[in-house]
């Protein structure tokens, strides 16, 4: 399936929860409510027509101060989905607010949302409702605040050993 | 000077000239720079020739630590451990710009430089430092080993 098909498929299937959906260059996205996550996942990876296998990513984006967003959700959680039978791409948005930053965990349906889900949670502090081990993946225990958040001071070092500059 | 200081000082030369041509060393690799170390130790540059051919993988066995890539605030730790179980008289040469200053990365992550946490005896700069830097780096490090300059 193309990438509009995939999209039409998806807004036919979930209904309000596609907020949006974008087209760039080739590249397809669709823009989520959280709520349409989980249910928008599962059919990606289980219909027989999209069969998305393969999770990519999972990141984040910060919003905090961009132009045209300053008052809408700070954060956008971004799933990259991949179809090893079909060969075809699809890129999932989800707009969280700032407060209660929080998301519906993928690893039931993909194995490595563990790992990247980690990540997320390590560099911007978004939580993963329902995972089972969320704690830091690539940064230490001892380390304060998520250091991709565009609020985390620029030159803010937190060395174990060392001095502090 | 008497006769007994002028034995201690030619024992002390003699000392060193075998220290020299003994280097032991400990690679401590964490990134892109052990590509060119590892340039420099096969035989096209053959760092064998300054007696410097056998890497040790413990540090109990090894005479300089070569620091070879960026250094995390995570892995630091681990370097200083790494360093303080060396045996004496031990070396430590700091290979790239990551390791001599934290490079252009100046982040959250990064070590600003080895010196901070231990005591380095030669820098080699480059990103990465081309085979004959890191060979006159050596160079650099055997005369001061040879001058008895060493750390206790």
């Amino acid at each position: 399936m193309d990438g509009q098909a995939i999209l039409a498929r998806l807004a036919a299937q979930l209904g309000p929860a596609v907020r949006e959906t974008l087209a760039y260059r080739g590249d397809h996205t669709a823009v989520l409510a959280l709520e349409g996550l989980l249910p928008a996942l599962r059919l990606l990876r289980d219909d027989p027509d999209l069969r998305f296998d393969l999770l990519v990513d999972i990141t984040a984006v910060d919003y905090l101060k961009y132009p045209g967003r300053e008052d809408g959700p700070r954060f956008d959680v971004v799933y990259h989905l991949y179809s090893t039978t079909h060969n075809h791409r699809l890129r999932l948005r989800v707009p969280v607010e700032e407060d209660d930053a929080q998301v519906p965990t993928a690893t039931g349906l993909w194995p490595i949302a563990d790992w990247l889900e980690r990540e997320v949670w390590d560099m911007f502090g978004i939580r993963f409702e329902g995972h089972p081990n969320l704690k830091r993946l690539l940064l230490y225990e001892e380390f304060e605040g998520h250091p991709l958040r565009k609020d985390y001071p620029i030159n803010r070092r937190q060395p174990l050993i060392g001095p502090r500059v | 000077m008497g006769v007994g200081s002028f034995f201690v000082g030619k024992l002390d030369e003699a000392l060193g000239w075998a220290r020299k041509y003994s280097i032991f060393q400990y690679p401590f690799v964490t990134a892109c720079c052990g590509m060119e170390y590892m340039a420099t130790a096969c035989s096209h540059y053959d760092v064998d020739r300054f007696g410097a051919g056998l890497p040790r993988f413990s540090p109990r066995q090894a005479d300089v630590l070569f620091v070879v890539g960026t250094i995390s605030h995570k892995m630091a730790p681990v370097l200083k451990r790494v360093y303080d179980q060396m045996c004496e008289p031990k070396w430590v040469v700091a290979f790239g710009v990551c390791t001599c200053t934290g490079g252009f990365y100046d982040n959250y992550a990064t070590v600003q430089g080895i010196d901070t946490i231990i005591p380095v005896d030669v820098y080699i700069p480059g990103c990465p430092p081309r085979p004959e830097s890191v060979i006159d780096g050596l160079m650099k490090l055997q005369d001061k080993i040879a001058a008895g300059a060493q750390r206790y």
